[in-house]
């Protein structure tokens, strides 16, 4: 790495990145446990039994999170996609791939706790309808962008090419997001609405704006932990990374 | 707080059966994969280790 290079992209290089990565993981990681914790404090002891659903109502503390997280982290994963493919920028392609695995884990807790909270509500495990399906097909976007990344043995060939993947697949995104008001589906339509009032007391609300604050406090912890091995396994040639091993 | 006792509170107004599989498979996988991140960087720090090893014996 040449030494007359701009100021901003030393900042952005993986070796400033690796310690500051590591200073924030602690951070998010404490806010997590603090914000999961009071979530499950405030959904399970405070929040009362709904007078439709019963308790099951209860696994929407975990499945709108995680459903959300999934949306989310597919946006954030393609931004740093497009930001990579925009500057050339490989903290920005690592950030891209570290986002991946955890998107595709809140995919997969959406769907499995959906099907969990579908059973007793609606009496089926899975309907192919369209939140639903949209939902699967995000799955199946994350694993093809991760495995598209592995096929790839030329590194910079496989940033891109992801990136390009990622990005095209945001469409999807605002597909599931407005599905249940495109099309007629059996999943209810948005709990939470920026222009409506809630359609739930204030403390199931609570609990589930809690939770989901701890699940992206999560994903911020879990990404820059990922990263920072991805750094590591791509820069192991350099010297910094050498001098790193004790960190 | 509404539950008289445990057993009330795992019934989960008979629910349990689909409310605690939501929360145990989320939190195992969250745990699993802060584990498995964890092993993956002690890894890549053992064989950074390695290498410098063997550069110093060979140098």
């Amino acid at each position: 790495m040449s030494e007359s290079r701009a100021t901003w992209t030393k900042y952005s290089s993986p070796q400033a990145f690796y310690p500051l990565a590591g200073k924030l993981i602690p951070w998010f990681a404490g806010l997590a446990m603090i914000c999961l914790a009071a979530g499950l404090y405030i959904g399970f002891l405070v929040a009362p039994t709904d007078f439709q659903q019963g308790d099951s109502y209860r696994i929407i503390f975990v499945h709108v999170p995680a459903a959300w997280m999934s949306m989310f982290l597919y946006v954030v994963m393609a931004g740093w996609a497009a930001v990579g493919l925009g500057l050339k920028a490989r903290p920005s392609f690592m950030m891209a791939q570290a986002i991946a695995p955890t998107g595709a884990l809140f995919t997969f807790l959406a769907l499995f706790t959906g099907a969990f909270w579908g059973k007793p509500t609606w009496g089926a495990w899975w309907v192919w309808d369209a939140r639903l399906t949209s939902e699967l097909i995000l799955l199946f976007q994350y694993a093809g962008v991760m495995l598209l990344h592995a096929s790839i043995d030329d590194l910079r060939r496989a940033d891109r090419a992801s990136a390009v993947l990622a990005l095209v697949g945001v469409v999807n995104v605002p597909i599931i997001y407005f599905s249940v008001r495109w099309w007629n589906t059996l999943h209810q339509g948005a709990s939470v609405s920026m222009t409506a009032a809630p359609k739930m007391a204030a403390t199931m609300l609570s609990a589930m704006g809690i939770m989901a604050l701890g699940f992206w406090m999560y994903s911020a912890a879990v990404a820059l932990m990922r990263v920072r091995c991805i750094i590591l396994e791509r820069e192991r040639q350099a010297s910094w990374a050498q001098i790193e091993r004790g960190a | 707080m509404q539950w008289g006792s445990l057993n009330e509170f795992l019934a989960m107004g008979g629910y349990g059966a689909y409310v605690w599989p939501s929360f145990g498979a989320t939190a195992l996988c969250m745990i699993w994969e802060v584990l498995l991140l964890r092993r993956r960087h002690a890894a890549i720090r053992a064989a950074l280790h390695q290498s410098a090893a063997s550069v110093e014996v060979a140098s």
